[in-house]
């Protein structure tokens, strides 16, 4: 009796589905040519990166023997720049999320619109507009105005990713906790930051990569001096980019990519693991039921 | 006898591996008020969604007006849909949503206020036309809903728990008029629910759902009075069931032992040795100090629950099972654990056969 | 009794302090103080070595009403419009296609979104470069199917450019336009569709509006960034082709005329200032998606 009804109607489905797997495809080739291109580049048996001259590990080897020192003092300058802006930005968005969202007061509004500001404003006025100021006051350019750049426009990301992670029934849990005895502070450690957890990870992973990809603000605010990874691939751009940047990119893509995999299996591991718990507390109360029956 | 307005025949579901809807046959009539009823899952929800054509069945025929409608999309069948959530255009004004459905029909824009009006009137929800849905409450939602389906003027209107998000005093008072409403156009509605008293109380014509089967399909009273197997008669009302086994037939007169004691039923097509339950509503139940005629069966009194209008007693039996009783006055020589013998007018309990396995 | 609620009113505040604080003097310091003073020096004078004389003028604004840079202004609008456009018409599809998608599939087609996005952005458009050399792999492929008969020279041209542009800015159209179309809910297409509607008819007068957040997010996401880009015009244009954001960028750098920069700076801010006021009249700000 597994008579199928309604042919036309799924061929239609059917090719529906082709099509946008199709279109999908091709969107997908758009984003990945150029970055198995620059990965292609970094087998290149050239000097520099114009055509493809043929096949070697060479520039993988030359890495790490450590003697590219420009490229590597950038990205140690880079890593340094990113990992001191991702903690600043992630404390101060974890503090000003919850607070945010918690309180009132006098200039709330003010403040959830300036924290729009980084994020919709063209990074270059944002860059200029502190350049100025720190030219004007007489800051020095260098590793601390580039800080300062990053968080400016990592914070509202920590911000909003956070405040999106604090539910309502956050609020109650913090009651609860207080009714229990705790004081603010052991309710903010004991209770606030675990329950936005996953929160907190995805805004520090998104503050490092804002920043570590970061050309504009690095470029403004650096001092001649030392620039960060990004601005020495523009500076080299017109030259030609060395293989040897193609392979230390490469090598950070890999990085990344298993960062966040295996962010997302604990992050998953950690859901399946609350699953079962519940699932197994709800056996446990359904066979109580039945007793009781 | 009148036409099926919408019939199914040998319809099947399956969502992958899972089987929602079991070979069902169903024919629902001109102008009738027909309940689709069970527990969450039990694929009422899906057999709307198929006569809207929402989803496909996996095969089976289902016909409209007699026409099969397998392969129309959904904008091509005379039926209209009130959904669950109201699923009001949250970006349309009470009016543009109302006229949704014959603005794309291309209906003249004076035609269409005209029965805009009409359909907003009909609902009582004049005077809200500049309303966006975020400023109505659940039951002016749920009244625009309506008039949106009804504004097609629909042979079938399909109702998918529409009362299930208001509070129960509105439910009630919502209940009452879609009955009206529907007295009044002479429509067919096809209604799904998981209150067995909101069937009761709006329908023509039950049909008890579960596990994709149709269990009993009949009027309110008949599944009331006669439910065909244990799951109906415990779905619908309160029950009292007692399982036992037939040990004398007499006529339609049946002698039933239970695990606590004789009693008696009334019932055609019952063999002696035959296991069996029976279905007593608290309302027949009685106690009573001496046995009376048939009946062995001793409770003890356990505590009364006052209900506004009724009182409900708890009994043990010896086993540990529950009995419940209730009356509409209190009986003031009961004190909580007294003993007292239970029985009934054998006409007013229901034998259910048992099928093989069940417990 | 008037001691005793002072006292308890610095006791509530505390915390409120300690945390929304840090935020808020942070956003001030460096977000509306550097706003307001980039706004003050567009009306300032260039001082003769570089810096900035603070005597009033409105010689910059006179000077962006300049044929020279009022050309630049009208070209970058003109390309950041149509990178915005492609990126809408490509991004929209796609991103209802994922959206559509089982929950668990859709994540993980997001993640497969994310993954280039990871990837430093400058090589990604020199890897672009790489395809499009004269003697590249485009060319070989335009020569070898004899499309043209002598290489076609992409490099440094506004077509590249707005291949990089589009290239680079669709993922952030395609990721608020995502989560608009994820939140709209299927029992909407099916009500319409209910009424009456044929599939086109309930794209237009359903889904589009529904998702129009999400839209307008986008368009937030690629114009603005396109119109203020001066890394993707700088590589990919080869400094030829000129933007308003290689502009601003030069007056910082070897022209040093601050308060011209300032004055394209302020013309960004009142686009942006612009887009966002056009956007709130027709939705909420709290809707835009911007992550």
């Amino acid at each position: 009796m597994m008579k199928q009804i309604s042919n036309r109607k799924l061929r239609r489905q059917k090719r529906n589905r082709f099509f946008g797997a199709l279109y999908a495809s091709i969107i997908y080739a758009l984003f990945y040519i150029p970055v198995l291109v620059m990965i292609q580049f970094s087998f290149n048996d050239a000097k520099r990166n114009y055509s493809w001259e043929g096949f070697t590990t060479m520039w993988y080897g030359k890495l790490f023997s450590f003697r590219n020192h420009d490229l590597w003092e950038a990205l140690v300058y880079s890593l340094i720049i990113a990992v001191i802006a991702t903690i600043i930005s992630v404390a101060i968005g974890v503090l000003g999320g919850v607070g945010l969202k918690k309180f009132e007061f006098r200039g709330k509004r003010f403040i959830n619109l300036m924290l729009y500001v980084p994020i919709v404003v063209p990074e270059i006025v944002l860059a200029v507009s502190m350049l100025i100021i720190f030219m004007t006051i007489g800051i020095k350019l260098g590793m601390g105005t580039i800080v300062i750049g990053h968080c400016t426009f990592c914070i509202p990301y920590a911000v909003v990713t956070i405040k999106g992670r604090i539910s309502g029934d956050n609020e109650t849990l913090q009651e609860a906790s207080m009714d229990l005895g705790a004081n603010r502070l052991q309710t903010f450690w004991r209770v606030t930051i675990p329950s936005i957890m996953p929160g907190i990870l995805s805004a520090a992973f998104l503050s490092f990569t804002l920043s570590i990809d970061d050309v504009i603000m690095s470029n403004m605010l650096a001092s001649a001096r030392q620039s960060t990874l990004p601005v020495l691939i523009l500076s080299v751009n017109r030259t030609g980019v060395t293989p040897d940047i193609n392979a230390l990119t490469t090598i950070m893509v890999l990085v990344m990519v298993a960062g966040m995999l295996l962010l997302s299996a604990v992050q998953r591991a950690r859901a399946k693991k609350e699953a079962r718990e519940i699932a197994e507390m709800e056996k446990r109360i359904s066979t109580m039921h039945s007793m009781v029956e | 006898m009148p036409d099926a307005i919408v019939s199914l025949q040998h319809v099947d579901k399956w969502y992958g591996e899972n089987h929602v809807v079991k070979d069902l046959n169903l024919d629902i009539l001109e102008g009738e008020f027909l309940t689709l009823l069970g527990p969450s899952g039990c694929g009422k929800t899906t057999t709307l969604r198929m006569i809207a054509g929402f989803e496909d069945a996996t095969s089976g025929t289902i016909t409209v007006q007699g026409e099969r409608v397998e392969e129309k999309e959904p904008y091509q069948r005379d039926v209209n849909t009130v959904f669950q959530n109201y699923s009001l255009f949250p970006h349309l004004t009470v009016y543009d949503n109302v006229a949704y459905g014959p603005s794309i029909k291309k209906v003249p824009k004076a035609e269409i206020r005209k029965r805009v009006t009409e359909m907003l009137h009909l609902v009582q929800m004049d005077g809200y036309e500049k309303r966006k849905p975020e400023a109505l409450s659940g039951g002016q939602k749920q009244r625009v809903a309506i008039a949106r389906a009804l504004i097609n003027n629909p042979r079938v209107l399909l109702l998918d728990e529409p009362l299930g998000a208001l509070d129960l005093k509105l439910r009630k008072q919502m209940q009452i008029e879609l009955k009206r409403l529907q007295k009044k156009l002479g429509i067919t509605f096809v209604y799904v629910t998981h209150d067995q008293e909101e069937a009761m109380t709006m329908s023509d014509r039950i049909a008890v759902i579960r596990n994709g089967v149709i269990l009993q399909i009949g009027a309110p009273m008949e599944i009331y009075d006669r439910p065909n197997c244990r799951f109906v008669a415990d779905f619908i009302g309160e029950s009292n069931v007692l399982s036992g086994t037939v040990r004398r037939v007499n006529g339609t007169s049946l002698s039933v032992e239970t695990p606590d004691g004789m009693v008696l039923t009334h019932g055609d097509g019952f063999r002696e040795g035959e296991d069996i339950y029976i279905s007593i509503r608290p309302e027949y139940l009685s106690v009573q100090e001496k046995p009376h005629e048939g009946f062995t069966l001793r409770a003890r009194v356990k505590d009364f629950i006052y209900m506004g209008t009724v009182v409900k007693t708890s009994l043990d039996l010896p086993n540990g099972q529950e009995l419940k009783l209730s009356r509409f006055e209190a009986d003031s020589s009961l004190r909580e654990g007294d003993e007292r013998f239970v029985w009934w007018e054998p006409e007013k309990s229901i034998p259910i056969h048992r099928e093989e396995g069940e417990r | 009794m008037n001691g005793a609620s002072t006292a308890k009113k610095r006791h509530n505040r505390l915390p409120a302090i300690a945390q929304a604080g840090p935020v808020s003097l942070w956003m001030i310091l460096f977000v509306t103080i550097p706003m307001l003073f980039i706004i003050f020096i567009s009306f300032m004078t260039r001082g003769s070595f570089g810096g900035v004389e603070y005597t009033p003028t409105l010689t910059s604004y006179e000077t962006l009403a300049d044929v020279i840079y009022l050309n630049v202004i009208l070209k970058s609008l003109r390309v950041a419009l149509v990178t915005t456009v492609v990126c809408l018409l490509l991004g929209y599809p796609f991103a209802y296609y994922i959206a559509r998608k089982p929950a668990d599939v859709a994540s993980r087609l997001i993640m497969l979104l994310m993954i280039p996005l990871w990837t430093n952005s400058l090589m990604r458009l020199n890897a672009w470069m790489l395809l499009f050399q004269t003697n590249g792999p485009v060319n070989k492929a335009l020569l070898g199917l004899g499309f043209v008969e002598k290489p076609v020279t992409f490099l440094y041209t506004d077509g590249l450019v707005l291949l990089g542009l589009i290239t680079n800015f669709l993922p952030f159209a395609v990721l608020p336009m995502y989560s608009s179309i994820e939140k709209l809910q299927t029992a909407m297409l099916e009500a319409s569709a209910d009424l009456g509607a044929k599939p086109s008819v309930t794209f237009f007068r359903v889904t589009l509006p529904l998702t129009f957040p999400g839209i307008f997010s986008a368009i937030i996401l690629t114009f603005i960034p396109a119109l203020g880009t001066y890394t993707i015009t700088d590589m990919l244009g080869g400094g030829k082709v000129l933007y308003i954001g290689n502009i601003i960028k030069n007056q910082f750098g070897t022209i040093r005329n601050w308060p011209l920069g300032a004055a394209l700076s302020v013309l960004l801010l009142l686009v942006t200032a612009l887009l966002i006021f056009v956007y709130s009249r027709f939705a909420k700000i709290e809707d835009m998606e911007v992550l």
